[in-house]
């Protein structure tokens, strides 16, 4: 078979997955939301943590929570780096530098797993076990809770409640991720991913050298790393490690672990607000940007334009052979378009426009379909602006889903949108304006500024991925990075909750003649057009000076 | 009174916290781990480990180098991708080389100049002249033309920089001759290490040469262990492997065909040759003629 053919039966093999998983899954996520019983194991838990589950929160009660939890999060994930040479497990390792530590306690708590650190030579098991892949778990859980409480702003009406953040990241937690990891790590050992505490072991090569063979409770993390959109790899190599990613099926079941929740949660979202089509648009605005993104990255990286690709013969450095170069530009699109950051290959080695397309992928805000519970929320933000633009077109008051967007409800909005623009754009700016900054750059030229804008929206926008030439294990770059991760999670985070405690005060607007129907492919239409037009306004300029005048000649 | 609910806030999260962190972070991969010791799931848990004579000789899924201790390619074994970890297939400092695909402008080395260390510069290549070296030794080591587009015959990165009254041949350091004579009218010359030239137009000149040896032997993989090499590659070793080990190319080749990996369910990957696995069953074809 010719490898354009196995790369597209490669793609269309995984959207007939989700397809099949799309509405049962979809239902039984609903159900885990919805569901007004608990679990023995998890009435357990409520009591271990001293909440009231039957008692649900306001909007603010409920982002404070997820900030408190956000917080105790950080501070025990610094605090287990920090002591790592007291821990079991701890492989020898040192403590982790403070500033390393710092940007590693909120890179993973904020569902970005950003790494400034290599994994095999920094982390012993305990630290990754318990303090990195309990993140990759709870901070899924907290972005799918953020998620639905804004679908039930939209859902219910004259009320202040929004849910409880405790029963929703329990549940979340419990019924959703945790059974779904354990089958799918044990599938990965089945594909060969290591589960073992073996340390390292040296052995004598057969050309009569040393190599050292690491250890690691890897299947375990893999799984949830993926499934989470997490992707903070267990070593540097991250998903094109063999033990990470062992054969070209674990590597297609690691792409489809990335799109199941996302994609699936917009069944989620029409269930939730009684009309299933409106789930069916989301999806279909998420589809048509994540298949064209898809193709595009394959395009460019199979026509392999560039020097030192043309030099070759095949955009193939950086490239694992039993992945190929179609499956690693699919794996590439899928880890930016969702929050995931996870690589099998290496986008600093990628084609110009290839890696110019990841980029944009990010910039899209990851809606398509987006890190899990926050690229639903980033999409539905995107559809009341869509639907604010409309309004404007024919002088109505906008409404979505019933729902009046009006001044209060559109600033969250827009402010949402502007959040990580600001953080990318002001963050790069300051990185290149300071000779010290610029120093980090391994590629020279265009390249090297693409590193640099490529790790400021990887952070703003909570990828994790990055062009790893660039050197960011510095005190500046550990904080500037840190800080536009924090605020481009927490900040959207407080919007969204903010937009949901307003719509879920307001009485439904009835559907009259003038109301924009939101399941329409003119709808689908409206909501991509919009999507793209202000993500090419917001970062035409920065992208000009990278991908664009390194790609085009 | 505020002060109160804020540390009971706090408190509970902390609750949370430490709950989920048994559950998640202690009892799950441990439970995975437990399961992991069934028969058929145990040997890849463990890593896929080798034996030879009951010593481990490496993991089937983690490559190897095949050179000597100066790091030459060991001629009666098929040798691995260019790696990018460590000082090559280092487990313990898995990495690309994350140069990009303009990657194309050297810096030359320059005589009797040391770095802060008192070792003498070697300057940089850049992932061009790395591709153009590469190519050229395994041209010389199977005995096949290592050319390729945009490389010079000395194998190196083939790229002017072009100045009104002046082009210069940046990667090859004089007294080198360079690739071309002129340029579009202007005189070419040598690279002088330590000049720069930035202000200079690149033009990395393509040439017309067709690549023989192909694209993964001349490119290092993501993760620096690739285990495998493409069907091509190994082919191209193949007579030079059997001429080493006085084996009939027919018997090398059936080997490969032993060791390599089609694309699962007909589609998804690439056909690839486990190079350990095929060194390995190299030797224990030797021991058991």
């Amino acid at each position: 078979m010719n490898p354009t053919l196995a790369g597209i039966l490669f793609i269309g093999s995984l959207v007939l997955a989700l397809a099949l998983v799309y509405r049962p899954f979809g239902g039984y996520m609903y159900r885990v939301y919805t569901g007004t019983g608990h679990l023995a194991p998890e009435k357990f838990i409520y009591r271990l943590i001293g909440v009231k589950a039957d008692s649900e929160q306001r909007w603010g009660t409920y982002v404070r929570s997820i900030l408190a939890f956000s917080l105790v999060s950080v501070l025990l994930l610094y605090g287990l780096q920090r002591l790592q040479d007291k821990l079991l497990f701890n492989l020898g390792f040192d403590p982790v530098v403070d500033h390393v530590a710092w940007n590693t306690a909120i890179s993973f708590v904020t569902n970005t797993n950003w790494q400034a650190y290599s994994g095999e030579s920094t982390m012993g098991y305990l630290v990754q076990m318990a303090g990195l892949a309990v993140q990759n778990f709870v901070s899924a859980a907290v972005g799918m809770s953020v998620a639905i409480a804004l679908v039930r702003g939209f859902a219910r009406s004259k009320t202040d409640l929004l849910g409880n953040f405790w029963v929703d990241l329990v549940r979340g937690t419990v019924r959703i991720l945790l059974p779904i990891a354990f089958v799918g790590a044990l599938v990965l050992v089945a594909g060969g991913l290591i589960q073992n505490f073996n340390g390292i072991q040296t052995v004598a090569t057969l050309a009569g050298g040393e190599q050292s063979i690491t250890g690691g409770p890897v299947a375990s993390q893999e799984v949830i790393k993926e499934l989470g959109t997490n992707g903070g790899g267990f070593y540097n190599a991250n998903s094109a490690h063999p033990f990470e990613n062992t054969t070209s099926w674990t590597n297609w079941f690691e792409i489809f672990l990335i799109l199941v929740i996302p994609f699936t949660l917009t069944r989620t979202f029409g269930l939730m607000v009684k009309d299933k089509r409106q789930g069916y648009a989301i999806l279909a605005v998420m589809a048509t940007l994540a298949i064209a993104s898809v193709t595009l990255v394959n395009l460019a990286e199979i026509s392999h334009n560039g020097t030192v690709p043309q030099a070759v013969g095949a955009a193939t450095e950086g490239k694992e052979v039993r992945f190929g170069v179609s499956n690693s530009a699919t794996f590439g699109a899928a880890t930016t378009l969702t929050s995931t950051g996870a690589v099998n290959s290496f986008h600093d080695s990628y084609t110009a426009l290839g890696g110019g397309m990841l980029m944009f992928n990010m910039m899209l805000g990851e809606v398509a379909p987006g890190g899990v519970g926050a690229g639903l929320y980033g999409m539905l933000i995107l559809a009341v602006i869509a639907v604010f633009v409309a309004g404007l077109m024919v002088g109505r008051t906008p409404e979505y889903l019933g729902k009046r967007i009006g001044a209060r409800e559109i600033k969250f909005a827009a402010l949402y949108f502007l959040v990580t623009p600001a953080l990318v754009l002001i963050g790069t700016a300051a990185a290149m304006a300071s000779p010290e900054q610029r120093a980090s750059m391994l590629n020279t030229g265009p390249h090297g500024f693409s590193e640099v804008l490529y790790a400021f929206t990887s952070a703003a926008n909570n990828n994790g991925s990055a062009f790893a030439g660039i050197t960011v294990n510095t005190p500046w770059y550990d904080t500037a990075l840190g800080l536009a991760m924090v605020f481009g999670r927490f900040l959207p985070i407080i919007f969204v909750l903010a937009l949901a405690g307003s719509l879920a005060a307001q009485q439904p607007v009835p559907v009259s003649a003038g109301t924009l129907p939101t399941y329409r492919p003119q709808f689908v239409g409206l909501v991509v057009g919009v999507t793209v037009i202000l993500v090419a306004l917001t970062y035409l300029p920065a992208l000009a000076l990278g991908p664009l005048a390194e790609g085009i000649r | 009174m505020r002060m109160n609910s804020w540390i009971r806030q706090h408190l509970a999260a902390l609750r949370a916290l430490l709950v989920l962190t048994v559950l998640l972070g202690v009892a799950y991969p441990a439970a995975v781990w437990a399961v992991a010791r069934v028969p058929g799931l145990n040997h890849k848990a463990e890593g896929s480990l080798i034996s030879v004579d009951g010593k481990t000789v490496g993991s089937e899924i983690i490559g190897q180098s095949f050179t000597d201790a100066e790091g030459n390619p060991l001629k009666q074994y098929f040798q691995s991708r260019p790696s990018a970890a460590g000082a090559g297939y280092d487990p313990l400092s898995t990495a690309a080389s994350n140069l990009g695909p303009e990657d194309v402008l050297d810096t030359l080395p320059i005589p009797g100049a040391k770095d802060d260390e008192g070792n003498p510069d070697e300057g940089k290549q850049s992932l061009l002249t790395q591709v153009c070296a590469r190519s050229k030794a395994i041209g010389e080591l199977e005995g096949v033309d290592g050319g390729r587009p945009y490389c010079t015959q000395d194998g190196v990165g083939a790229v002017l920089k072009v100045f009104p009254d002046r082009a210069v041949s940046v990667n090859q350091a004089c007294p080198a001759t360079p690739f071309v004579a002129a340029y579009q009218g202007r005189p070419v010359e040598c690279g002088k290490p330590g000049e720069d030239y930035a202000s200079g137009r690149t033009v990395p000149i393509r040439g017309n040469i067709k690549a023989v040896v192909p694209p993964d032997a001349v490119t290092a993989s993501g993760s620096g262990l690739d285990p495998h090499i493409t069907p091509a590659y190994a082919e191209l070793q193949a007579p030079r492997v059997a001429t080493a080990r006085g084996m009939d190319v027919g018997k090398v080749r059936e080997l490969i065909a032993e060791h390599t990996v089609t694309r699962t369910l007909g589609f998804m990957g690439e056909p690839a040759v486990n190079v350990l696995e095929l060194n390995l069953a190299l030797d224990r074809a030797k021991a058991g003629s």
